[in-house]
């Protein structure tokens, strides 16, 4: 047939099926631009496929590629649309390689979560010729970081606009997370936030169930939140959670919650990345603070072979504009390498962060002038561990204490002080110049003789600890010297 | 009642030792302390009156204790801060903040309701020391 490349010699544009090596997906001599989107996949190929030709499946998959040669690929600038893997490195004693691999900007719609994840973890995972894949990392440049204005408000604006400094701020998840009547559930939020709290929270799945309907709960939690500000003289908060089945759905219960005057509403990470974006949008228009719960995550985030790390959803979430995002505690009942976790917490507030193995950041990423997100520390911690969450996790964040406000013998009110006086005790010694990691169980029982909140709080909650080996860890280690 | 804002008012109130120690804190991180006095603390009064400007180029925590003494005797019944402030690229905010006085008696807050439809109900919160001023 006449035009046909039948009979011709083998090509890059033979038809057929060309390994990707071949085409152009492979570039060991690549120097990636200060423009590129780059990514580090953790990749375990099938057995008998050579793992650089894995690495260059990845990236052909993740841009221009389909399985054979295509003419129509000659319509294009296509060396500039392809990816190219230009590194893969054995993780030492496993099958796993690390590849990394390029993306132009170009590939990439500007201030969309949506379409740079559909490339980039749209089509790949279920690749045959790979057994797991997971996103490790990303390093996205300022150029493409410059076409999302992040979080509405952010962490400087956040403590400005609730004047308060020098200390993390401090929540509790309202529980029974799921049962309690509106009136009864306004009530535990009062409590919270009269005894010390800066914020309480709804939780991920209280949406609108027939024991509780939306409205009812914001009327009653916004009389909580304001009888608390009264009596404390303090701004306070509850996350008024707007999740809902449909955008719309979304909006109605995010115009209720502004109107009655919540500064602060949440939504939870399973609406999805667009849906995200949207309630950004509306959160910077009415001044309303964005809590997002990552509901869901573990899902794909834990296991080390396959997913995306925890990490890139920071980074996502920081570009999509969110002011908390739940991010690890370490010390609580949920997974949590400390390294990792001291990872993502730095992935979210700083403006500068490093290449650090021991943390598993692959990649430099500059965020320029983007606002912080708070992460929030929230799953089985309590004032005991003030101490080493302070040591772990730094000022910046705001320490979620559900079970260790609301189970305290004495009431939620004196769980919320106790926590309170924690952490004000170890900011007043950490600030003094104390060893306040190694002092800390000694500051805590000093502060107990005069708070019998905080006594009550350290005789029953003081052996918890939930001690198992983490899942997701950081192939580097620190060798003890 | 007893107000709440800042960063240290769950604690007894800090002797002059633990007020000079937190200052000398912020110093040491180069921030530069201002104080502050107002007879309203209403949650939502930002600008307390400064007692002067802060002061940037004092580095000694005792000249700044001394300062803090004639504000308090000058303001006895007066809620005073101590304010640091950071001025780092990305931060140019405030660092640490705490009540260093308070009135003998707060006299706090009262939450005014007003009903609306739908069981809505509008929120103010006012302040007993402008509603009820003393003397």
């Amino acid at each position: 047939m006449a035009g046909s490349n039948d009979g011709a010699p083998k090509s890059r544009w033979s038809s057929g099926v060309a390994p990707y090596v071949e085409m152009g997906y492979w570039d060991a001599d690549y120097q990636p631009k200060d423009t590129d989107i780059l990514c580090a996949f953790r990749i375990v190929p099938q057995e008998g496929v050579d793992p650089i030709e894995a690495a260059a499946a990845v990236a052909g998959e993740s841009s221009t590629a389909t399985w054979t040669v295509v003419w129509t690929d000659r319509l294009t600038a296509h060396e500039h649309f392809q990816a190219k893997a230009y590194r893969v490195d054995r993780v030492p004693g496993t099958d796993q390689y690390i590849a990394y691999i390029a993306y132009d900007i170009d590939l990439f719609e500007e201030g969309s979560i949506a379409n740079l994840t559909s490339s980039i973890i749209g089509n790949v995972f279920g690749f045959k010729a790979i057994k797991s894949l997971r996103l490790e990392d990303m390093r996205i440049p300022p150029i493409y970081t410059k076409t999302f204005l992040g979080p509405p408000h952010g962490i400087v604006m956040e403590r400005e606009f609730l004047n308060k400094f020098g200390r993390p701020l401090i929540g509790a998840t309202t529980k029974p997370k799921l049962g309690l009547s509106a009136r009864n559930y306004g009530r535990v939020v009062y409590e919270a936030l009269r005894g010390g709290l800066d914020f309480v929270k709804d939780d991920e799945n209280i949406n609108s169930q027939p024991f509780m309907r939306w409205r009812d709960r914001f009327l009653f939690c916004m009389e909580a939140v304001n009888k608390a500000a009264a009596v404390t003289g303090e701004v306070k908060g509850h996350y008024l959670n707007i999740t809902a089945g449909t955008m719309e759905q979304m909006y109605e219960r995010a115009e209720f919650a502004k109107e009655l005057g919540s500064i602060i509403v949440m939504i939870d990470l399973t609406v999805g990345y667009t849906a995200i974006q949207s309630m950004a949008n509306w959160c910077r228009k009415n001044s309303v603070i964005l809590h997002m719960h990552r509901a869901g995550h573990s899902t794909y985030t834990r296991q080390k072979t396959h997913g995306i790390s925890f990490r890139v959803i920071s980074k996502w979430m920081r570009l999509s504009g969110v002011d908390h995002i739940h991010a690890g505690t370490v010390v609580g009942k949920l997974e949590g390498d400390p390294n990792s976790v001291q990872g993502f917490y730095s992935t979210l507030r700083d403006s500068k962060v490093a290449i650090n193995p021991v943390q598993g950041l692959y990649f430099e990423q500059d965020w320029g002038s983007m606002p912080g997100v708070f992460p929030v520390a929230s799953g089985g911690i309590h004032a005991g561990q003030i101490h080493q969450l302070l040591h772990l996790l730094g000022e910046d964040v705001v320490m979620q204490f559900g079970g260790g406000t609301i189970g305290h013998p004495d009431g939620i009110a004196e769980g919320a002080a106790a926590n309170r006086v924690a952490i004000e005790a170890m900011i007043q010694a950490r600030n003094e110049g104390r060893d306040y990691l190694n002092e800390g169980p000694e500051i805590l029982e000093r502060a107990a003789k005069w708070s019998p909140s905080l006594a009550k709080a350290l005789e029953i909650w003081k052996d918890i600890t939930f001690d198992y080996a983490s899942t997701d860890t950081p192939d580097a280690v620190v060798t003890p010297s | 009642m007893r107000i709440t804002q800042g960063t240290f008012s769950y604690l007894p109130d800090f002797t002059d030792e633990q007020i000079q120690a937190q200052i000398q804190y912020c110093l040491n991180n180069d921030w530069p302390i201002a104080i502050e006095y107002t007879d309203d603390p209403h949650p939502r009064n930002v600008y307390w009156d400064m007692y002067g400007l802060p002061m940037f180029d004092i580095k000694d925590a005792v000249a700044i204790m001394q300062t803090l003494t004639e504000c308090k005797a000058t303001f006895p019944e007066h809620y005073i801060r101590i304010s640091g402030y950071d001025r780092s690229l990305g931060r140019a905010t405030t660092a640490l903040q705490f009540i260093v006085n308070r009135p003998a008696d707060e006299p706090g807050f009262y939450l005014d309701r007003q009903e609306v439809s739908d069981r809505q109900v509008r929120y103010t919160i006012r302040s007993h020391s402008v509603t009820r001023p003393r003397g």
